[in-house]
């Protein structure tokens, strides 16, 4: 049946550097004078940068206010509490990457290795033995998923249900500070004096995860057939569209508390919390009806037809297939909300942002936007890449796509 | 045919309209338990609408459906009531590809019924067995063949333990060589005494097993009677030029 000799190989190209740079950038006379143009272009961007970075830029205004740009103006004395809070997550981490992405290593390594790595850049003794207990926190936590994935499976979703609790819990401490009296290892440190990336991480997780419930909610009522609740809906997700975030941010601050009886407080994190969530949940509800509607109909009917109820059908037919669609989606929304936080520093936090424009009021480090933007630009960049590959992974190991 | 206590389904004066088209007008059939009623017409002629109306997929508007003693209305619990009763197998099998076979199956009987997982399971596996793929129990829908996934469609609805179940041309997107494997299942179904109606242009099926066939064209029902009686003696033109063309290939 088979003979060798027929059977043709396979077409391969021939292949060598310099056969593809023939192919691919100087492949007719027009394509060779773009591939100069815009190399040359490209040169003399990045020389330019790069003597900049390397011979005028002052980078000592980044070190010297580091502490400032990770977490504000938190006490020195009850930083433990957040590498603790850190430690945590860098432990279930490690667990869910050794459960859930098992094979390849090469994820684990790159994640719970950077503590190793910030290990050996010259940080204090001390950030340095927290780092130790943070890629040690790390690889216990592989290694205990590694062993025991199946037994410790549920465990992990629970660490992560109850993660932002704690994560909150323990940057705010409870027991109320008392003046002259020295504070205990979990006194309260106010709101405002959370700062840099700690409040930019914070706001940015609140927002997203309380605007996923409320999201859902109004993307159902938008369907919804009592008519109130979905002309509610509609009202409320076409308002909140139509009007830019930092107005939102600005009426949280200057209108919430009007709707609050007289006497109370409300926190200008919180505040700010609010409005990131209502805002972040009108775009979320689109989002998730873009996914309903992407459903066939067959599907609604032949739960019904079952004699599930609509609200079961919902639950489990419906929405856990049209969440998995627009997964893709809600990481990019999560990416954008993230850099959207940067608003806050107009309504006068001090975000990662709002840091940056108290270190340039300082006297000694006037005149250095340059380098403050550049590494505020870096960090943010450097986040949102890490969480759109994470997401990635995630995608690839959901099997999306692959139906 | 009067109502008595063998009569399962009742459909008196049945008119329905999508908008201003009429497209189901005064259909009357009389369906008594164990009955295999076969439905066949051109397409467009309302065979879709009408069965769907049985389990109120589609609402009608005028006449009277009752089924297994219970009047469709818009009392929201009759209606679940009678779907928990009649389970339906579509032309586009409709199962739900996020969740495995098995998961697929006992879905209903655990959420509407109550069961037990384990009891769900058990039953669940015997039904696979019946239709014949056990051993795909732990697949999901989409790693199966089209006549694979129109047996385990199968499955789900009798899961349920309905009373009547309603096909809706259960065959017409498969491929030749799978027909025959789902026109089985259906065939040791209405042996076992199981209420069914079925659209389907499937003939040989019709003729092995139907008790009554009904004509349908442009909304109405023209012609029903014993397959004997459709297939040797119709009475109708149009049934007669409609049975040359699907007969003649
Ligand atoms: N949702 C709807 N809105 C408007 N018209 C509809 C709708 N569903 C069906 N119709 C119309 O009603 C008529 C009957 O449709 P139905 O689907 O019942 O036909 P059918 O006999 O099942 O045809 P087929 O053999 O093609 O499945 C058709 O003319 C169709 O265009
Ligand atoms: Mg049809």
């Amino acid at each position: 049946m088979q003979n060798s000799e027929t059977i043709l190989p396979p077409i391969t190209e021939r292949s060598g550097p310099l056969r593809w740079l023939r192919h691919n950038l100087f492949n007719t006379w027009g394509d060779a004078l773009l591939t100069v143009a815009s190399a040359s272009l490209i040169y003399w961007l990045v020389k330019s940068l790069l003597i900049w970075a390397i011979s005028t830029a002052e980078w000592d205004v980044i070190v010297a206010n580091l502490r400032l740009f990770l977490i504000g103006q938190f006490p020195l004395e009850q930083v433990g509490r957040l590498w603790i809070a850190l430690a945590f997550l860098v432990f279930l981490t490690g667990n869910s990457l050794a459960i859930w992405d098992r094979n390849s290593r090469l994820a684990a390594i790159l994640i719970l290795g950077l503590p190793v790595f910030l290990l050996f850049l010259p940080f204090a003794p001390q950030t340095r033995v927290w780092l130790g207990v943070l890629a040690a926190t790390g690889i216990l936590g592989w290694g205990l998923g590694y062993t025991a994935p199946q037994s410790l499976k549920r465990g992990v979703a629970v660490g992560w249900l109850i993660a932002l609790p704690v994560f909150v819990l323990l940057t705010h401490g409870f027991t109320p500070a008392v003046e002259d009296v020295p504070g205990t290892a979990l006194t309260v440190v106010p709101t405002n004096l959370w700062g840099g990336l700690l409040l930019t991480f914070l706001l940015t997780v609140v927002a997203n995860i309380f605007s996923f419930p409320l999201g859902l909610l109004l993307a159902l009522g938008r369907r919804s057939e009592l008519s109130i609740i979905r002309w509610f809906s509609i009202g409320y997700i076409e308002l909140v569209r139509g009007v830019p975030l930092i107005t939102i941010l600005f009426m949280a601050q200057l209108m919430l508390p009007l709707f609050v009886p007289g006497g109370i407080d409300i926190d200008r994190v919180l505040r700010a919390m609010v409005g990131m969530t209502l805002f972040s949940a009108a775009y979320l509800a689109e989002n998730v009806r873009g996914g309903l509607q992407a459903i066939p109909k067959g599907q609604f009917e032949a739960a019904y037809a079952l004699g599930l109820s609509g609200a079961k059908t919902m639950y489990f037919i419906i929405l856990p297939q049209a969440l998995r669609l627009i997964i893709p989606i809600l990481v990019g929304q999560f990416i954008s909300m993230f850099k959207d936080t940067a608003l806050v520093a107009i309504v006068g936090l001090f975000d990662l942002l709002g840091i940056a424009r108290t270190v340039l009021s300082q006297p000694e480090f006037i005149g250095l936007h340059r380098e403050v933007y550049a590494f505020v630009s870096l960090f943010y960049w450097g986040l949102s890449y890490a969480m759109s590959y994470i997401s990635q992974r995630l995608e690839t190991s959901l099997g999306l796509g692959v139906r | 045919m009067s109502d008595n206590n063998s009569t399962i389904i009742a459909v008196r004066d049945v008119h329905k309209w999508y908008g201003h088209f009429h497209a189901l007008k005064g259909i009357n059939m009389e369906v008594s338990k164990g009955e295999v009623i076969v439905i066949f017409g051109p397409s467009g002629s309302g065979k879709s609408t009408f069965i769907r109306t049985i389990n109120r997929l589609e609402e009608h508007q005028r006449g009277e459906i009752v089924v297994d003693g219970i009047e469709l209305t818009h009392d929201v619990r009759n209606i679940e009531t009678i779907r928990t009763e009649t389970g339906m197998v579509f032309q586009q099998f409709n199962l739900f590809p996020h969740l495995t076979v098995m998961q697929n199956i006992t879905l209903a009987p655990i959420q509407v019924r109550n069961w037990s997982k384990s009891q769900a399971e058990e039953t669940a596996l015997q039904l696979l067995k019946r239709v014949g793929i056990p051993e795909q129990a732990h697949k999901f829908p989409g790693q199966l063949s089209g006549g694979q996934q129109q047996r385990v469609a199968i499955a789900r609805a009798l899961a349920m333990q309905p009373k009547i179940m309603l096909f809706d041309e259960p065959t017409s997107a498969l491929d030749p060589e799978m027909i025959r494997e789902v026109l089985d299942v259906m065939v040791e179904l209405a042996q076992s005494g199981m209420t069914m109606l079925v659209v389907t242009h499937e003939m040989g099926f019709a003729r092995a097993v139907a008790n009554r066939m009904f004509f349908f064209d442009q909304g109405q029902i023209v012609e029903s009677g014993s397959p004997e009686d459709i297939f040797k003696a119709p009475k109708e033109e149009r049934t007669k030029l409609f049975l040359s063309q699907i007969l003649s290939h």
